[in-house]
């Protein structure tokens, strides 16, 4: 039951040389906040240093243009470490600093975080990573990778299907559907260890795990008693609920941050709706998503405010819509949506030639990107947060 | 007068079948938006139902035998006998169609008369016009269907009987048509035999 595959996680750490002169002293306005995207210059990197800050930057709300037109300059090197500054409106410096350590990737990471952080005040997304799940033939694996990306690991190598992988609460960590058995089980995974147990193998389907933000609870979508309904279960398998008893279809459930509601997507009076439910238990309260069709795979913002979710209206629109309801805005094409961290950046999966390929989407700006794809369909991606 | 009536009701036919395709002759300079509901799971309008409103639940389902997941460690897989059977599914929906109830007979018939510690696994598919975990409960929920079907209406032992979905993964024709995804929308029936 071990895996073989012996990879490593390198606990990159980066030894920063801080030379930080923040100088709190004019407040700035920083513009783009509002929805349009703050513009920065980037001079002095060359190669895979300046390719990283430029799609860190561009998918967590900047455009790039011309040291003129930009609120804000970086400017610095990559001869042998990362060495950056950066500059506002009123040419002060607010941020300098060297990078040592890891690869010049990750410094690179590193430093637009930083920027991210003494320009807008966010915390960056540059060394997260995304779980998803690759097809290649009749061959599907699921697979880890850095959120643009980069360094792609095979997680399983068993050669059959493979579904809806999910990170299990802020453990490097994963929870999968596997096909291995023969029926659908879900199986948590330790990436550390290697190690990996049936969480879920109930008689019927055991699909579509997530679990809550605590890592301590694990919602999912069993058959066991005749209906495909949604389950409750602590970590360890122990004191499973049954939350919904319906004769429809749930699907896709996943957490608010606070822990105390389940969001799926269900079919009530012959109508597909998101809904939730109390981890408790209780009735089921429809999520209104006016505008509309079909909407499935909901995802909840870590900050709580928003509802992002995959609306089926012949082709499929990513939505977001606020987190107690409410008309649904149309971001981009594309399906199974998951938030960063950042509560802005997510990731998602769009159709493209017959396969689907991951893209990333800044949800204020509506600035797309796309990841450079494992061979093969990718898709399912999952946001560790 | 008969006649008549006849003549009004044929008036109010015309009159909704219109309200209902609209008028034939399209305005010039108008690009023609085609309507969302075609191929859209669901086949609803968008949704704009008052949030907060509880909803009732109804208890429902016939639980599943005990079998373990590795259903192929205990039983030969027999495709072939049943595959005559394989049942198919209209768009989106789970509903076992009167057309199609013959098979499932023909399938309940056969299990009536094999010993009883012959089981059967019932597979669910979906076509590709679905998200993928959606597909997946889709799948689930056709599998289910067909089994109470064969339990409720027919009077197979529902502890021989067990489920299993593919989701859209398992496509029998990778096409990109209607053609295709008929095909692909479907239940088979596997017959278990101890090994």
């Amino acid at each position: 039951m071990k895996l073989k595959a012996a990879w490593f996680f390198t606990a990159s750490a980066l030894m920063a040389l801080a030379t930080f002169s923040a100088r709190a002293g004019a407040k700035l306005v920083v513009a783009g906040e509002a929805g349009g995207a703050v513009p920065v210059s980037i001079s002095g990197f060359t190669g895979e240093v300046a390719q990283v800050l430029e799609f860190d930057l561009f998918v967590q709300g900047f455009r790039i243009t011309t040291p003129e037109a930009a609120q804000f300059q970086i400017t610095g090197s990559n001869s042998g470490n990362v060495v950056g500054r950066v500059t506002n409106p009123l040419k002060e410096t607010i941020l300098s600093k060297s990078y040592t350590g890891a690869s010049l990737r990750r410094q690179a990471h590193a430093f637009a975080d930083d920027i991210v952080q003494v320009t807008a005040g966010r915390k960056g997304i540059g060394l997260t990573k995304i779980a998803f799940k690759v097809e290649t033939g009749a061959n599907k694996e699921i697979y880890i990778a850095d959120f643009d990306g980069h360094n792609a690991q095979a997680v399983t190598r068993d050669g059959v299907n493979v579904a809806a992988p999910t990170w299990a609460g802020n453990k490097f960590a994963l929870y999968y559907v596997t096909y291995k058995f023969g029926n659908p089980v879900i199986l948590f995974h330790d990436l550390a260890s290697t190690e990996r147990r049936t969480f879920a193998g109930f008689p019927g389907s055991n699909i579509s795990p997530a679990v809550s933000p605590d890592g301590r609870k694990v919602a999912m979508i069993l058959s066991k008693d005749g209906a495909t309904d949604l389950y409750v279960a602590n970590a360890d398998g122990s004191d499973l609920r049954r939350l919904t008893k319906s004769r429809e279809d749930e699907s896709s459930p996943c957490w608010s941050p606070d822990g105390q509601w389940i969001c799926f997507a269900a079919k009530i009076d012959a109508r597909r709706s998101l809904c939730k439910v109390s981890v408790s238990g209780g009735p089921v309260q429809r999520i209104q998503t006016a505008g509309v069709a079909n909407p499935t795979e909901p995802d909840w913002s870590p900050d709580g405010n928003w509802i992002i979710f995959t609306a089926q209206m012949g082709g499929f629109e990513i939505c977001r819509v606020p987190a107690q309801g409410g008309t649904a805005e149309l971001l981009v094409s594309g399906e199974d949506p998951s938030w960063a961290p950042n509560s802005r950046t997510v990731v998602f999966a769009r159709r493209a030639g017959g396969s689907r390929r991951l893209s990333l989407l800044d949800v204020p700006t509506k600035q797309t990107k796309d990841i450079p794809r494992i061979s093969g369909s990718n898709s399912q991606p999952s946001w560790a947060r | 007068m008969k006649a008549i009536k006849f003549t009004y009701v044929l008036v109010f036919a015309v009159a909704i079948s219109f309200a209902a395709t609209g008028c034939k002759n399209k305005p010039v300079g108008v690009t023609n938006i085609p309507a969302q509901r075609s191929g859209t799971p669901g086949g609803g309008e968008p949704t704009d139902l008052r949030p907060g409103e509880p909803v009732q639940a109804d208890d429902v389902g016939v639980p599943l035998p005990k079998f373990p997941p590795d259903l192929e460690s205990i039983y030969d897989f027999d495709r072939e006998t049943l595959r005559p059977h394989m049942v198919h599914f209209d768009f989106d929906s789970h509903v076992v169609k009167a057309s199609e109830k013959p098979k499932v007979a023909a399938v309940a018939a056969y299990m009536k008369g094999q010993p009883g510690n012959i089981a059967l696994l019932i597979e669910g598919h979906c076509d590709e016009r679905g998200t993928e975990e959606y597909n997946r409960s889709l799948g689930e929920r056709r599998a289910l269907a067909l089994r109470e079907t064969l339990i409720l209406e027919m009077g197979v032992d529902g502890n021989r009987v067990t489920t299993r979905s593919h989701g859209e993964d398992v496509p029998l024709d990778r096409g990109k048509t209607e053609a295709a995804y008929a095909k692909n929308r479907r239940g088979e029936f596997v017959v278990l035999l101890p090994k």
